[in-house]
């Protein structure tokens, strides 16, 4: 029998067996950012363990980042704690750190693949959930709790029991107006938010091929929310091209080498997976969740279903959405393009290109947050910028900002925010604050409007 | 598989009886249990003061009497809740409020991995049970606080005390080790560090 893209690098990386019990797996890269790491580092320092492999980590400050001044000694004073926490601990353990204002400093799931950090057929880990993004690389990626960070530091390695493997592929030609988030919160739409728990997803099929490298994060950056620990998609041209000549990517000579491994990490074509699903590209349209985990979503016409499962209800009510409506014209204040699932060049691309020479709507609040330093010097190179500021869009500096809302960057009470991130679930974005997940393109077009417009509508 | 010399990090956890308090919540996430805004410690003392924050109180700091934490009826150190408990950010600190605030068992019919995990690295035991007895179990809890449940770790059995039923769990036998005995896997893997060398080196 044939092996998974998933089989060939998990097997690669295992150390040993316990019987009946864990495998101890190697870990090739360990991205550390400063509100999942302190706890680490002092269980370390209280048991005189050193740091094991600290050339294998790279840190980033980005979760509780402030997105405005970030010249300026931080305000308040945890968050200004926790980052100088950081800093000394990285000093102290001799571990490469991008700090706030670093030329690479971002979003970890940002910078990483940006600088060649992220290859394929490596396994890594990180203390947050969307470390899933990496897969699109074709490598094993998943998010770890801080037990775990204090288990990598100590041995480069943790104790895992190898999960079930799960495809779910796509084919077909996707509609104009739908993005990779699109296809995702259409995935999660149909399987729910634990269809993926005790498995890791590959995604396979045209669409995931013919995507970008940007897409490809977009897509398996969510695969936890539907409770897979990670998402992959196989390594193709595409990937390759994308990694050249980046940073810490392999040169010359070494990197056809590599290159010449990463063609034989595709999944056989006998391989077996425990669980498949298949969609056609053409059922898929622009989304928009109406509830409160992300997947409680329909297509941008659809209206919200109907269910008497009291946590359903309670979900509505929590929005204040009543089952039966339709989303389109629901008034809207505020809409954030950012996050780890959306805030590379091309989200701003797609934005701004629906932006230009249109204007927002003055009840509307519209925060663009790049995922990192260098997504921020693009925008501003690509003359990007000068779009969001005459359309009345606020661009900001990277950081995590409103997608859990730790520093600032907090939605009201009661309103409801159109957002390019990943969770909608009560209060994420804020006390109280209502999450519609969306595409960058719907996001834009609702600060344009004010309001959810139907947008298969208005493309030319 | 542990050295005799293993530090004992975590509370060690053999059988418990107590009452319950119910959570009839499904897909309760991480950011339910312990709230982002919360996340700027850099230990792990005082998550249990706001575990579930914001249903326990609303924006003003005024209490909500309709959440079951906050019903004096419901006691214990065992919370019964909806299915897929756990989802979502992979917060450690969610697993430390928990304990922080005094359960050491958390029964659900379906546990988020990653949760699932940290739980387990902190001596508290996700405990998941049928559909079916999670639907009893919720009932005759919140029909009559006063039942005691047994959660024997040893013979991975919970009990309802009074209807004398009961109900086998699974558990990973190294994970099951590790919480008899308050072990945690730190050390396990620094005693393989020869192990580890020798696959760095013929990986190179």
């Amino acid at each position: 029998m044939g092996k998974t893209l998933f089989d060939k690098i998990w097997d690669s990386h295992v150390v040993d067996t316990i019987e009946n019990g864990p495998q101890v797996l190697y870990i090739d890269k360990h991205l550390i950012h400063e509100v999942t790491s302190p706890q680490a580092f002092n269980e370390l320092k209280e048991r005189s363990i050193p740091v094991y492999r600290p050339n294998q980590i790279v840190a980033t400050a980005d979760h509780n980042t402030p997105t405005m001044d970030q010249h300026l000694p931080i305000k308040d004073a945890l968050s200004r704690n926790q980052l100088e926490q950081l800093s000394k601990n990285c000093a102290d353990n001799d571990i490469t750190l991008y700090e706030l204002g670093h030329q690479y400093n971002g979003i970890v799931h940002v910078m990483a693949p940006e600088l060649g950090i992220t290859q394929p057929g490596m396994t890594m880990v990180c203390g947050d959930s969307h470390t899933s993004t990496h897969g699109a690389f074709g490598a094993i990626a998943f998010g770890i709790g801080t037990s775990q960070v204090a288990q990598v530091f100590a041995s480069q390695c943790l104790l895992l029991t190898k999960p079930k493997s799960l495809r779910v592929t796509v084919n077909g030609t996707l509609k104009k107006g739908v993005l990779p988030k699109d296809v995702i919160l259409y995935i999660i739409s149909k399987l729910g938010t634990n269809s993926g728990t005790g498995y890791f997803c590959e995604y396979a099929g045209d669409v995931f091929e013919n995507m970008s490298m940007e897409g490809r994060m977009s897509v398996c950056n969510m695969s936890i929310e539907m409770g897979a620990r990670g998402g992959m998609i196989a390594p193709d041209e595409t990937t390759f091209e994308y990694i050249k000549g980046r940073k810490f990517a392999p040169q010359g000579e070494s990197f056809d080498k590599k290159v010449t491994y990463w063609k034989t990490l595709p999944s056989d074509d006998d391989a077996v997976f425990d669980q498949e699903y298949t969609f056609d590209a053409a059922d898929i349209a622009p989304m928009l969740t109406y509830g409160t985990n992300p997947g409680m979503g329909i297509k941008i016409t659809e209206t919200i279903p109907t269910d008497e499962n009291p946590s359903f209800k309670k979900s509505l009510e929590y929005m204040n959405f009543e089952a039966g409506a339709s989303l389109i014209n629901q008034p809207i204040n505020y809409v954030f393009i950012g996050s780890c699932t959306n805030s590379r060049i091309e989200d701003f691309r797609v934005a701004a290109d629906y932006i230009k020479g249109k204007q927002k709507a003055k009840n509307v609040t519209a925060w663009l947050v790049p995922g990192s330093k260098q997504v921020e010097t693009q925008i501003i190179e690509e003359g990007l910028k000068a779009i969001f500021d005459e359309a009345g869009f606020e661009l900001r500096q990277p950081g995590c900002s409103a997608c859990l809302a730790m520093n600032d960057d907090k939605i009201p009470k009661g309103e409801y925010c159109v957002s390019t991130s990943n969770r909608n679930f009560e209060g994420r974005q804020g006390q109280g604050s209502r999450t519609i997940l969306a595409s960058p393109l719907v996001a834009a077009a609702t600060a344009i409007e004010g309001k959810i417009i139907d947008i298969t509508k208005h493309l030319n | 598989m542990h050295s005799k010399s293993q530090i004992i990090k975590m509370k060690k956890f053999t059988k418990i009886t107590s009452k319950a308090i119910p959570l009839a919540v499904e897909n309760v996430d991480t950011d339910q249990i312990i709230p982002a805004r919360f996340l700027k410690a850099t230990d792990k003392k005082g998550f249990g003061d706001n575990v579930f924050r914001d249903w326990r109180f609303d924006k003003n700091g005024v209490i909500n009497t309709d959440f079951s934490l906050n019903n004096p009826i419901y006691t214990g150190s065992i919370l019964i809740a909806g299915d897929n408990f756990g989802c979502g950010s992979s917060r450690e600190h969610a697993a430390w409020a928990l304990v922080g605030y005094g359960f050491k068992v958390i029964v659900s019919s379906f546990f988020a991995d990653i949760f699932k995990g940290n739980a387990l690295n902190n001596g508290l035991l996700p405990l998941q049970v049928s559909p079916k007895f999670l639907s009893v179990l919720m009932k005759t809890v919140q029909e009559n606080p006063a039942t005691e449940i047994e959660v024997d770790l040893e013979n991975q059995k919970i009990s309802i005390k009074k209807l004398e039923i009961s109900e086998g769990f699974d558990i990973d036998p190294y994970k099951k080790t590790c919480m008899i005995n308050g072990y945690d896997d730190i050390d396990y893997l620094v005693s393989k560090k020869e192990m580890i060398e020798a696959f760095e080196a013929q990986r190179l």
